[in-house]
């Protein structure tokens, strides 16, 4: 005899997916497919005139080297970004892990820079650093530095990696905090007995034990950099100087927005969303074997 | 009849007084994007408007940058909730005009309407920039601005310098000594780096930025500002910002401060900056004509206005245009323009506005007002001159200020940056011709 429960209909099952169905369809599907749909047309910003044009915004977009300039800058910009906003979480993670007097203050003010909007970040770190309305700009120039994020590319790369690094930190932090906090102290304690120092009991017994907390990061980290930034990028440096901080998505956004050219903002994004699964899907296939559970 | 209960009746009542004060009042909505003085200036000439008559009520809306109120607009009209007038930016005109059947032109505006209406009352240097080549115009100057010089007259005496200078090479001697006297971050700057390296650039010097009278003839115009005078402008540009002789400020006007502060001793902006210089700087100041290179035959040309418009949407109600028609004629008034430059340090959109102004003897008070109108009328204006009008001439902009950014930071000479600049731009004047037919 059979003891678990089946249910007989077939109808149940869907009918219990269907709120679920209905969201994704609404909201991812409809708009991606209108999206990819938009990138085979070519349409003046008020939408009077429509062509198909099939692969045309491709093409155009692949023979601009500018393009191919935004990817690097993405590639750079991602990456110090994630790693920097994931290592420094991690480090303020496992100092507020400790039994500190002021800890509870410390995670509370850690967490504040999470609450602010990126355009309001990047404006915060544009008033700190302008080259001349900014508080840090005359110091650093009275030390002989020439800070100039308004014709040198690397200072404003620097700049726009500083503020998305701030506003993500809080999160990165909030998640690995509560990591650590759920690792068994026993574990620990026994290393500790085992004569393990610090170091190698952060090494060998948190970081591994962490690695779940630290890959969902990784893939959040890396989403939010590839869409969640052009807010900041635009309020520091609009993507300049000379295109040096326009990624991937600030372009979609100047294109389509500013530029009004839909078709080739629609076709830069079907690139970058195939990116982005790609870069998801490449994650969760090779990084999440490294991750214990 | 059924009457309603009091208090629902109240209700009702008191919703329909928000929605509207009147109800044969017919409503005007008026995006736009003036902030601080100018702002209190548009809901001042909304309010008086609407008292001057009583069947209309424009209602301004603020919608932030130029950029951002154009794309509200183009927005909501693909939404099907367009305003009745979108006040749009110089550089959006192609654009605007180029679609047919979402806006409705001015001229036409003003026929169907019955209102008296004549173009010759405008302001050419104005007007024209709006207007077909046939001179129909299609938009509603509102606030009209030119780039000048301004001079720090403390910092010039404070280097020794006795003349304001007329010319670039007079600008670049002058910022080494003022950069001795202690302007060493900045001699001299301007604030919107392609409007005035490019676009005014050439106009003053009658030479083309593009084919085809910069546009206005025709969409098929190729750009042509890689010329030796422009390629040795931005050249000298770049030695002088390697020890900041010249220092770099940005694309748009949010580094103007850098003028009133008394950083930049020399800078070269919109003359809508008045409002904001006589604001902030604690020093004497003046605005002068732009500089020129004398050896360029026939320059200083005539200057070439910026600033915004009025457009008119399509698809509205009779009465509506009429109400729009009748509000563009109250602004049209000589006294009101006349108050309205005066105050704004906008440009006079009448020519009887400007006769007045002058024959009030304001100018001999105010000379800084009276710059932008003199560049502007220095020369009947010529193919070079007139103006421009190239699509998606934002993202335009931006291309142009990439390259000239790559040119000051050292990474191209000013015959690579402009060069690129030039080609980048075409491909995109290529792609605005085929949307554009």
């Amino acid at each position: 005899m059979e003891k678990s429960a089946v249910f007989k209909g077939k109808l149940l099952p869907y009918l219990l997916l269907v709120p679920q169905l209905v969201i994704t369809l609404v909201f991812f599907y409809w708009p991606a497919s209108q999206a990819v749909w938009q990138s085979f047309l070519r349409e003046d910003a008020f939408g009077l005139n429509s062509e198909f044009i099939g692969l045309e915004n491709y093409q155009a977009l692949l023979a601009q080297p500018e393009y191919y300039k935004a990817m690097a800058t993405t590639v750079v910009f991602s990456s110090l970004v994630a790693a920097l906003s994931l290592s420094i979480a991690l480090l303020f993670a496992t100092q507020a892990d400790k039994n500190l007097k002021a800890a509870p203050t410390f995670k509370v003010m850690m967490i504040w820079p999470y609450a602010v909007a990126p355009a309001v970040a990047g404006v915060l770190w544009l008033f700190i650093f302008h080259p001349t309305l900014g508080t840090m700009a005359r110091p650093l120039r009275l030390m002989g530095f020439n800070w100039n994020p308004m014709l040198n590319g690397n200072h404003a790369m620097a700049l726009v990696v500083m503020a998305a690094v701030w506003k993500q930190i809080a999160y990165n932090f909030l998640f690995f905090l509560a990591g650590l906090q759920a690792i068994p102290r026993s574990v620990l304690e026994a290393g500790a007995i085992d004569g393990a120092g610090p170091y190698r009991r952060f090494w060998t017994i948190t970081f591994p034990l962490l690695s779940p907390t630290t890959f969902f990061l990784l893939v959040v980290n890396v989403v939010y950099v590839f869409f969640d930034t052009f807010g900041i990028i635009d309020a520091v440096t609009g993507g300049g100087p000379a295109g040096a901080t326009t990624t991937l998505v600030y372009k979609v956004y100047a294109d389509g927005r500013l530029g009004g050219d839909l078709g080739g903002s629609a076709a830069q994004s079907v690139i970058l969303m195939v990116i982005v699964i790609a870069l998801t899907a490449i994650q969760f296939r090779y990084v999440e074997r490294k991750v214990q559970y | 009849m059924i009457r309603p209960p009091f208090a629902l009746a109240t209700l009702f009542a008191s919703t329909l007084a928000l929605a509207s004060p009147a109800h044969a009042v017919t409503e005007i909505q008026w995006w736009h994007a003036m902030t601080g003085g100018n702002n209190d200036i548009v809901n001042k000439l909304a309010a008086d408007f609407n008292a001057s008559q009583p069947d209309y009520k424009v209602v301004p809306t603020f919608k932030g940058s130029y950029p951002d109120t154009m794309n509200a607009g183009i927005a909501a009209f693909r939404a099907g909730t367009a305003p009745h007038i979108l006040q749009v930016f110089e550089v959006g005109t192609a654009t605007m005009m180029s679609a047919k059947g979402a806006v409705k032109p001015v001229y036409q505006l003003m026929k169907d309407a019955g209102e008296p209406f004549d173009p010759n009352n405008y302001l050419p240097a104005i007007t024209g920039y709006y207007s077909t080549s046939k001179g129909e115009m299609l938009s509603f100057p509102f606030n009209s601005s030119s780039m000048v010089m301004w001079v720090n007259l403390d910092a010039l005496k404070k280097a020794n310098i006795a003349e304001i200078p007329k010319t670039w090479p007079e600008v670049f001697e002058d910022a080494k000594k003022l950069k001795a006297a202690g302007y060493a971050t900045c001699g001299f700057s301007n604030a919107w780096a392609t409007w005035a390296n490019i676009e005014q650039f050439s106009a003053w010097h009658n030479v083309p930025i593009g084919t085809k009278a910069n546009g206005l003839d025709g969409f098929d115009t190729e750009l042509k500002f890689n010329t030796p005078l422009h390629v040795k402008h931005l050249q000298t540009l770049i030695e002088l910002q390697k020890d900041k002789t010249y220092d770099y400020s940005g694309r748009g006007n949010a580094s103007e401060s850098r003028f009133g502060s008394g950083e930049c001793p020399i800078f070269l902006t919109s003359s809508g900056y008045y409002a904001s210089a006589k604001g902030t700087a604690k020093f004497a100041f003046t605005s002068a004509p732009m500089p020129y290179y004398p050896e360029t035959a026939g320059a200083p040309q005539n200057s070439i206005i910026g600033g915004a418009s009025l457009w008119v949407m399509g698809g509205k109600k009779p009465d509506e245009y009429k109400g729009i028609a009748k509000f563009f004629s109250f602004l049209s008034d000589t006294d009101r323009q006349a108050r309205l430059h005066q105050e704004s340090g906008y440009l006079p959109i009448t020519k009887a506005a400007y006769e007045k102004t002058k024959a009030d003897g304001f100018y001999e008070k105010n000379p800084i007002l009276q710059t932008p109108l003199k560049e502007l009328t220095n020369k009947e204006p010529t193919e070079n001159s007139r103006g421009l009008r190239f699509g998606n001439m934002v993202q335009l902009r931006d291309i142009w200020s990439e390259e000239i950014e790559a040119a000051l930071g050292g990474q191209k000479t000013a015959q690579q940056a402009l060069d690129t600049a030039v080609s980048r731009g075409n491909a995109m004047l290529r792609t605005f011709e085929k949307t554009a037919k």
